[in-house]
């Protein structure tokens, strides 16, 4: 993992500094609420409906298991003894005092850890695949570019105040599990004719209230000249970004009124100008690489007699090894998803005491790392298949192996209007509700790849646009209702699910949703067939005429 | 309003001319719209500033710098950060050697920034403290990005 040069920590120390005399002088009264917004947002502070919150970057989702103890102190300390991982890689403290948060910043900034540009229209948190450096099929590991982009976007003097938010996502595999589709720049590793390995540049995907998948500005753009291609399109949208209306204020408004090539010619022409001086050396990518090694693999393993054993006896140990384990390029070991869907907690919620615990288990089982997904769960990426009896007993005490990785209860959810300021209607409660109609974990298995998502807003913080079920939360007249997509995807077959039909009420919604799981298993034609495969080959009318006869 | 100018504050010799006024001080602020009216007569001019709003194609104004020796840059809204492209380009890129000032509705937080990208001077609002905006332009004492300034 990256670790920080004496010239990051001055910059983050400083940051804290200056964040503590920001919020000092505005409890003094010498800073507008409306100029300290910014700025507090800019360091991942909003204020929610009960308490400030304050989000952390979790730089492309990496975290060591010294930082994942200092969350848990943090948890502890300052919070309600837990935190929440979110949908980029972050991660979010719900009830932080706000003349407090200085003294968390300074105590984050001890392990290598800051908020910077966590929120606000400026350059965001830079997130990419939760399996890089361990996928069977990746190209390239992704993190040394997430690094190097990190380094650029933090404290960019240029684009601090940008049209709106700016997110760039990167992936090195063949599967995208970045949803680097719908980011204002997705990056993806791919290799030209010549087997030169680059980047292919997608720009103007995004989610929220209008959701629009990127498109390909670049088939492939030279390692060298990442930041300055970078660059070229942020200086392009810092301008010609409309300004006049938040909700048209992404770069996907502009390529779309624009139109692709208009924008592509204003960046080349735009690149033209810096790309020699803003060129990435090779030396650059080296040192880089260098920082990303791979552990130190066992390379020599046998096959493990107690595991397979164990998977041959225990049908639970079988099942969770199944659907929270995933294929390593290391023979012998395997990447281990840590469920945060347990299904009395809401998704994307860690205690400090699990916190805790999962830092000793990385330091037993996967070299004292751990990684945030962008699904809400985390990752132990490099545990030996000999360890996995251990791991999964320890981690079923600890509430953290229920198997449903990408399964109906694999929830992406956001807070809701329990905790957010701008949610129409709850959603941590459909989660709830959805996990107790789905009570039996055969019949999950059953329904197989399903990915549900709920937000409790047009916002759309939860992505309900690319669920398989979508569900968005709006208001009609001070009552909660709920409108459902089908058919959505972020990965590599990127789609934008479609609407079932008129919204649903809130007594209704989780009847619905089993229904819809239920209509599913009727149309399928055969197990292979996913739920995604069927909505696509039959349309929603299935699932409307069944639906809106019922209700 | 105060001036800050070379990170000192300095007396304020500039005044903005109305575009219906006669340009009566030692040294003039013209608004483009002038300037592209009236530019037979202003490049005889001495001493002249041009003030440029935020919406302004910076390209379109290059072949003229020649004429200015100070650039104001009017930020209608903090949040607008269109003055801090065009600062960079005009230092940078088109080798602008004059002052490049802000005035409006900046904070005096984003001094820091704009510093970086190039603003040599800052009209500070009535409530700013001079020496406050002063200070945060040694707020961070490295960078990862090459200044302009």
């Amino acid at each position: 993992m990256y670790q920080y040069t004496d010239k990051d920590q001055t910059l983050i120390d400083e940051r804290v500094t200056q964040f503590r005399d920001q919020t000092q002088r505005f409890l003094k009264g010498e800073i507008a609420d409306d100029k300290y917004r910014a700025l507090r947002l800019m360091n991942g502070v909003y204020v929610q409906t009960h308490s400030p919150l304050l989000r952390v970057a979790g730089p492309y989702g990496l975290l060591s298991s010294q930082q994942v103890r200092k969350l848990a102190s943090i948890a502890r300390d300052y919070d309600k003894n837990f935190c929440h991982f979110t949908t980029r890689q972050n991660i979010q403290f719900n009830w932080p005092a706000l003349e407090r948060i200085p003294d968390m910043l300074e105590e984050l900034a001890t392990v290598q850890m800051h908020a910077i540009q966590t929120s606000g229209n400026c350059l965001r948190n830079t997130t990419s695949d939760q399996l890089a450096g361990v996928a069977q099929d990746e190209l390239e590991d992704p993190r040394p570019y997430c690094e190097i982009i990190r380094q650029w976007t933090i404290l960019h003097p240029e684009f601090a105040y940008l049209p709106r938010k700016f997110k760039i996502a990167v992936s090195g595999s063949a599967q995208d599990r970045a949803a680097t589709q719908f980011h204002d720049i997705g990056l993806h590793l791919v290799k030209n004719d010549q087997g030169e390995v680059g980047f292919k540049v997608l720009v103007g995907g995004g989610l929220g209230r209008t959701p629009i998948i990127g498109k390909v500005i670049k088939p492939f753009l030279e390692k060298k000249h990442l930041l300055s291609y970078l660059e070229a399109i942020l200086r392009v949208y810092n301008i010609y970004g409309r300004r006049d209306n938040k909700y048209r204020a992404r770069i996907k408004i502009l390529v779309r009124e624009a139109g692709l090539k208009e924008v592509s010619k204003k960046v080349e022409v735009e690149w033209t100008h810096i790309k020699d001086a803003l060129e990435v050396s090779e030396q650059t990518i080296t040192d880089m690489r260098a920082q990303f090694p791979d552990p130190a693999y066992q390379l020599d393993l046998a096959e493990n007699a107690d595991f397979t054993q164990a998977l041959a006896n225990n049908t639970a140990f079988n099942t969770w090894v199944k659907h929270n384990t995933e294929a390593h390029k290391i023979a012998g070991y395997r990447a281990v998803y840590v469920s945060l869907k347990a299904p009395d907690s809401p998704p994307g919620d860690c205690s400090d005491s699990q916190l805790d615990a999962l830092a000793d288990l990385a330091d037993s089982y996967s070299f004292g790392m751990i990684r945030a997904t962008h699904r809400q769960n985390l990752v132990l990426a490099d545990v030996q298949e000999a360890d996995l009896f251990a791991l999964w007993q320890k981690l079923d005490t600890l509430k953290l192996a229920t198997p449903n990785i990408n399964t109906a209860t694999d929830i992406i959810c956001c807070p809701g209007i329990d905790y957010c300021a701008l949610a129409n209607t709850s959603s941590i409660d459909i989660a709830q509700g959805i996990n107790d109609t789905l009570d039996s974990m055969d019949y999950i298995h059953d329904l197989g790849d399903l990915k549900i998502n709920i937000s409790g807003c047009m916002n759309g913080c939860a992505h309900q646009s690319v669920g398989h079920i979508g569900i968005l939360g709006v208001d009609k007249k001070g009552v909660e209702w709920y409108q459902i997509t089908l058919g959505g995807s972020s990965e590599n077959d990127a789609s934008i699910g479609r609407r079932l039909g008129p919204a649903v009420s809130k007594a209704d919604i989780v009847p619905v949703v089993k229904m819809l799981l239920d209509i599913y298993l009727e149309q399928r034609i055969n197990e292979d067939e996913s739920f995604l495969a069927t909505v696509r080959r039959v349309g929603v009318k299935p699932f409307k005429e069944k639906v809106y006869a019922a209700n | 309003m105060p001036l800050i100018k070379n990170k000192q504050l300095s007396q304020d010799n500039w005044a903005y001319v109305a575009d219906d006024a006669v340009l009566n001080a030692d040294y003039n602020i013209v608004s483009l719209a002038r300037w592209n009216q009236d530019r037979e007569t202003l490049s005889k001019q001495e001493n002249l500033g041009l003030r440029l709003e935020s919406d302004v194609i910076i390209e379109e104004i290059v072949a003229d710098l020649s004429h200015f020796s100070l650039i104001e840059l009017a930020i209608p809204v903090f949040t607008d950060g269109r003055a801090f492209t065009h600062a960079r380009l005009l230092r940078s890129r088109y080798d602008f050697k004059g002052d490049i000032r802000v005035s409006g509705d900046f904070m005096i937080d984003q001094i820091f920034y704009l510093n970086r990208v190039g603003v040599s001077s800052f009209v500070l609002n009535e409530q700013d403290d001079p020496q406050k905006a002063i200070a945060v332009m040694d707020d961070f004492s490295d960078f990862y990005q090459a200044s302009v300034a």
